[in-house]
């Protein structure tokens, strides 16, 4: 069980991984040197899984392509969607991957350079796999919102007086 | 044109806060450490409940005290937030904004004559609102030394027996002080041997960093004797909905009452439903801040220190109170030097007292990387000041 501490530590680095023990320790309290610990305890236990930034590919210029396929898989017996999920889990073009309640078994997000690119891998990789029985393919048109961070619109300005009681 | 205004206002000296927003306009690129207002956005649902209202057509006045849904909300929020017990029908008042209520307050209780006991430093309309009641106002210092608590030492040697009522605002503006449930008893003792009515002013209740707010109402035998007075500005975001409340006695909830009834008539009916969903839905976006805002105070505090000057660990609020004594500056010629070399703004601790000489407030309701840089500021001011 986590404490309340070591959740508001973690909870601080996922918002903002770059923050040294010395400056959460400022900001928390805890000592440098626990903080330093238990980051490596967590790093080897996965519960922290890899530092890297949320970027929007959108702003950049460069054309890429996500899809969000639903596929229908046969279930195995002994292995339920674990044998099949493991196996897709390989492929590097497949960003994340989710088992789901309701119409289908599978939610995968997919990326590529261009659609023809996802459209030849759920074509020639996902859709022949043994015990997928189906795929249906959504091409993402735009990304408003990613990991809690609003990604479109003008920022919220605020309006505040310079001093106030 | 001033023969027109009443001498007692005429007189009144302008907030020592208003001067200094004066001088901070006139410059650029300023980076403030003066707003007492939280930087976060009112939480989305909060918003959207607003809207919804306004949708819905609900436009009118409500009943002078209130929508009576918020007022039951509220009385259940106080019950097991702070174990206050106050009967929605005609124990709790909603106003337009603290602000109205400690007004209120003290328009209801005070006459000509009458003095009230403030702590100092202190937030800067008790005093002015206690004047244009015809009352006095005796200033109780509080002292860093003593973590700017109330000691019952001070209270007795300022008390007169015209004393009236004693306003308590904890956790304090601009202190950031706050009193434990040992450190407000033998308040309480003093206050039921000399017959006082209490203003408490809990508008910071919600932002405490050590522990829960003790409120001066829950102690034994101060319901009645205490005027509890917060609102939605500072736990929710909500400075510009103007949503307050006073809750205490129904006897003086109704003479409080008939003042509102006559000036304000009802408070913002949108800003109502506003808070209603703010205590339905919002204690995990209130928590969130409050957490923002104790990591920014360990960052000032730390801050402050590092650049050799006292300064007590505030525990509630969203201000800091260093000491720049060291400086060998008054707080009024920090703060305009700081103004004027480094483009920071910060408030003398004067504005809010005399007890406030030899400090000043620093907000942090503001971004960490906006404090990193003030904080770089006022250090590089401050060295060659104190070395």
């Amino acid at each position: 069980m986590l404490t309340e501490e070591d959740r508001k530590l973690l909870k601080l680095i996922e918002k903002d991984c770059r923050l040294t023990p010395e400056a959460l320790s400022i900001q928390t309290g805890l000592m440098p040197e626990y903080i330093a610990q238990r980051v490596i305890e967590w790093e080897k236990e996965k519960v922290i899984v890899d530092y890297r930034p949320l970027i929007n590919w959108d702003r950049t210029g460069d054309v890429s392509v996500s899809a969000l396929i639903e596929v229908r898989v046969l279930p195995q017996r002994g292995y339920g969607f674990d044998k099949i999920a493991k196996r897709l889990q390989k492929y590097p073009e497949i960003k994340s991957l989710f088992l789901m309640s309701g119409g289908y078994d599978l939610a995968l997000l997919i990326e590529g350079k261009s659609m023809q690119d996802v459209a030849l891998f759920v074509a020639e990789k996902l859709a022949p796999l043994e015990h997928v029985q189906s795929t249906a393919t959504h091409f993402v048109l735009r990304c408003y919102k990613q990991d809690g961070v609003e990604l479109m619109g003008e920022e919220e300005t605020l309006q505040r007086l310079v001093v106030s009681p | 044109m001033n023969r027109y205004l009443a001498p007692h206002v005429a007189s009144m000296p302008p907030s020592g806060i208003r001067k200094f927003f004066d001088l901070v306009a006139t410059m650029k690129d300023v980076i403030s450490l003066g707003v007492g207002e939280p930087d976060f956005v009112t939480p989305w649902t909060v918003r959207e409940s607003g809207i919804f209202s306004l949708e819905q057509g609900q436009t009118m006045y409500t009943s002078n005290a209130g929508l009576f849904e918020l007022r039951d909300e509220l009385a259940h929020h106080l019950s097991i937030t702070l174990g206050l017990s106050y009967n929605p029908l005609d124990e709790i008042l909603i106003t337009a904004g603290a602000s109205e209520a400690v007004d209120l307050v003290m328009r209801a209780v005070l006459s000509p004559g009458d003095v009230v006991l403030v702590p100092n430093p202190s937030y800067v309309s008790y005093g002015p609102c206690a004047t244009l009641s015809g009352a006095t106002v005796h200033y109780i210092p509080t002292h860093a030394k003593e973590d700017f608590r109330l000691r019952v030492e001070d209270l007795t040697q300022a008390y007169t027996p015209k004393a009236k009522l004693l306003v308590l605002s904890y956790p304090n503006n601009p202190t950031g002080a706050i009193m434990s449930r040992e450190d407000l008893l033998p308040i309480a003792d003093f206050v039921a041997k000399h017959d006082l009515l209490v203003l408490a002013d809990d508008i910071y209740s919600d932002l405490t960093y050590d522990g829960t707010h003790v409120s001066f109402a829950s102690l034994p035998g101060m319901h009645d004797r205490t005027l509890f007075v917060s609102g939605f500005s500072k736990s929710y975001a909500m400075t510009g909905w103007r949503i307050g409340y006073v809750a205490g006695h129904k006897d003086l909830i109704a003479g409080l009452t008939k003042i509102h009834q006559y000036t304000m008539l009802c408070a913002p009916i949108m800003g109502q439903f506003a808070a209603l969903e703010a205590l339905r839905s919002a204690s995990e976006a209130r928590d969130e801040m409050v957490a923002a805002y104790d990591r920014r105070r360990r960052l000032m505090v730390h801050g402050f220190r590092q650049m050799g000057l006292e300064c007590f660990e505030p525990l509630g609020a969203f201000y800091v109170f260093p000491d720049i004594s060291k400086t060998n500056l008054t707080s009024e010629e920090f703060a305009e030097q700081l103004l004027k070399e480094e483009l920071v703004a910060v408030v003398p601790g004067t504005a809010f007292g005399p007890s406030g000489e030899g400090h000043i407030r620093c907000s942090y309701a503001y971004s960490t990387e906006q404090l990193q840089e003030a904080l770089k500021r006022i250090a590089r001011f401050v060295q060659p000041r104190i070395s």
